[in-house]
Formats: C-alpha cells, structure tokens, sequence
C-alpha cells in the first residue's frame, strides 16, 4: 500500500533521514504526475510545473503533517489546494491575453520535455538575497553540510537554516507567481 | 529544470522538523493576544466594580463557561483547519449545541416576564455597545490566530479566516465579561455573539487574502 510506506517514509524523513526523505519524495512525484496527468491533460507543460510546486510546497509545509495522520488526505489537500489556484490564476490571466497564444503554445510543448518545468530553479535562486541563496546553493545543490556552509558563507548555523527555509519559501512564491 | 533534480535539492541535508515549534508559536501568540486584550479591558475599560457580588449568581458562572466552551471548541476549529487535510468533525455542531442552549436559557427567561421586563433582559443597559467592544477586544486575539495559521498551511482560506475571527471572537468576549454588567440570558445570546461574529465575517472576508501561501 502507498499510504503505509510513504507514511513510514515521511515519518523518518521527518525524522531528518535524508535517504528516507528523498525516497518519499520520488514515489510521491509519480503518484502526482499521474493525478495531475488526468486533471490537466489539455496542460502537460502545466502539469509538470503543477507536480514542482506542489512538491515545494509539500516541503515547505511538512512541518503541518503529524505522523499519527493519515497522509492520503494531507497530501490530497495540498495538491488540490494547488491545482485550484492554478486553475484560478489560469483563467484570470487568459480572461487578459489574446485567445491566439492558447495556438501558439499549442506546439511549444514537446513530450520529451514533459518532466521538465519551464521555470529554471538556477535562474530563480540568482533573484534571492544572499543570505538565502547562499545557503540553499550550498546546502541543497552542492550537498554541503549546514556548518560547512556556515564556515564559508560566515553566518551562524540558525541563519543558515532560516535562509534555506525563507529561500525556499520565496522560491515557492517566485514559481507561483511566474508559473 | 527535471523534477527529480528538484527532489534531490530539496531532499539534500533536510533538516528534522522539531514537532514542537507549532506548540510554542500556539502558546507565544495566545499568550501575546490574551495579555493585549486583558489589558485593554482592565486597563481602559476597567473591572465591573460590582464583580465580586456577582460570584454567588449561577448567570455569572453560565455567562463564563459559554464564553470558555465557545473559545475551546474555536481553538479546536482554528488547529484543524490551519492543517491540510484535516476535517472539522463535530466543530461546528458543538458551537451550534452551546449557542442553542443559551438561546433556551434566554427564552426561559423571556417567557414569564412582562413586556418591559422582556426588553431590559434582551437590551440590558449596554447593548448599543458590547458587540463593538467585543470585536475590538478581539483585534489582537484575531492577529494572534492569524500569525498561528500563517505559520501552517490552511487550505479552506474563507473558513480558516472565519475560525480565526471567531476564536479570537469568543476569547474577546471571555475577557469583555470582566468589564461587562450584563448577566440576563437573552443578552448573552444575543449581544455576545454579534460581537463574535464581527470579527468572524471580517475573517471569512480576509482569509483568502490572507491566508494564501
């Protein structure tokens, strides 16, 4: 059953089982592909950013899972919470453009692409302060340590965590406003 | 950028969430918000002088324990509803089940009484303007919640601003009976809980704005 193996694998995520957690996180990327895939069929391109921010945002809130819950409802929640601003944001922005460009994109989507977002995170992090950037650079892509990063980067280990959790947050915000 | 690179960052050196950080930011902001109002009531509003004679009066132990049972079952609402997925269960019947028996309570008192008796139970002296200062007593309770579920990840954003200002609502109005003279049941069920429900409809009002994450 997926609900009982990704709640164990959450749990040790939760836990700070980076293994652990990156499991949780890949499994639960094909379960969403998949469920955004139905909704949005008409979006592929969409749909892959869709499965990217709600993944940040399952992230960014995991502190609002408590393991004794049922995770179903829990991620079922977020993802329709961002599915349903999608649809908003959507149809006010289309409400706003030339129905000419719904034809023009009708070709820019390949399929090879379809699991890639159209965001660059790179190009994102380059708008953040460096007190975010920083950190999430050398934490989440380099793979560094949080007191590594608070040697080179020269801040304290808290400032290093808050930037990457302020950082990701911001990035979050930056995806749903350009998405 | 491939989605399973996005994973990899996000997974790379994830931090253990502490389970207790929620609790304390409840506590902080509950503490703040209950402090602010308190003071305001006993600071500019001031104690009703006649408090102490009111302790022998069952009205007076009713009048508080509605005010408590309401904010309880709020505070229940607002946790439930500042977490994805979480269902509101009996939330809403319990607040329905403790204004109805206050409603009872008031008619009972209504029914025997005359005319003029009728309207000094429902206006007492102070109708015009316990709603008023309850939803201005509730202010910093309201920024209270507000700060708790901004913390969390609400995803019903008109129903979490309506708990928020209804929580914050009920607390106002808990701290309002200090200063308040009134005891009559029908005012209680009446006046209170327009004053509860200003802050609630300004919540169900701002909640998709403010919420939004």
């Amino acid at each position: 059953m997926n609900e009982k193996r990704l709640r164990s694998l959450i749990a040790q995520g939760l836990a700070g089982d980076e293994q652990a957690y990156r499991q949780f996180l890949t499994e639960l990327t094909a379960l969403l592909r998949a469920f955004l895939r139905r909704r949005l069929a008409r979006l592929p391109d969409q749909a892959e950013d869709l499965v990217q921010e709600i993944l940040v945002a399952i992230h960014n809130q995991r502190h609002t899972y408590a393991p004794e819950q049922p995770l179903t409802p829990w991620v079922h929640a977020i993802a329709r919470y961002k599915l349903i601003d999608l649809l908003r944001r959507r149809s006010r922005s289309d409400l706003l453009h030339d129905p000419i460009d719904d034809e023009t994109e009708l070709f820019a989507a390949a399929d090879a692409e379809a699991a890639e977002a159209r965001f660059d995170v790179a190009k994102l992090l380059r708008a953040l302060p460096d007190r975010q950037r920083l950190p999430i650079w050398y934490v989440k892509i380099e793979g560094a340590t949080v007191a590594d990063t608070a040697l080179r980067t020269g801040m304290s280990v808290s400032a290093v965590k808050i930037g990457i959790h302020r950082g990701l947050k911001a990035l979050a915000a930056t995806i749903r406003s350009t998405a | 950028m491939k989605t399973d690179e996005l994973v990899k960052m996000l997974a790379a050196g994830v931090e253990p969430v502490d389970p207790r950080q929620i609790a304390r930011r409840f506590r902080l902001a509950l503490a703040t918000g209950t402090l602010i109002a308190v003071a305001f009531t006993v600071g500019i509003l001031r104690l009703n002088p006649a408090l102490s004679r009111y302790l022998p009066e069952p009205m007076f132990w009713i009048r508080e324990t509605y005010c408590l049972a309401l904010s309880a079952i709020a505070l229940l609402g607002v946790h439930r509803l500042a977490r994805p997925g979480r269902r509101l269960g009996l939330v809403p019947a319990a607040l329905a089940l403790v204004v109805i028996a206050m409603w009872v309570l008031a008619m009972v008192a209504l029914a025997p009484a005359s005319p003029q008796t009728r309207t000094r139970l429902v206006f007492g002296a102070t109708a015009a303007v316990c709603p008023f200062l309850i939803a201005l007593i509730a202010a910093p309770l309201f920024i209270a919640h507000l700060w708790i579920m901004r913390a969390l990840a609400p995803t019903r954003l008109r129903l979490a601003g309506a708990a928020a200002g209804f929580a914050a609502g009920s607390m106002a109005a808990l701290a309002y009976s200090l200063h308040c003279p009134e005891l009559a049941a029908p005012f209680i069920g009446i006046w209170y809980l327009c004053g509860m429900l200003i802050p609630t409809m300004l919540g169900a009002w701002l909640g998709p704005w403010l919420l939004r994450w």
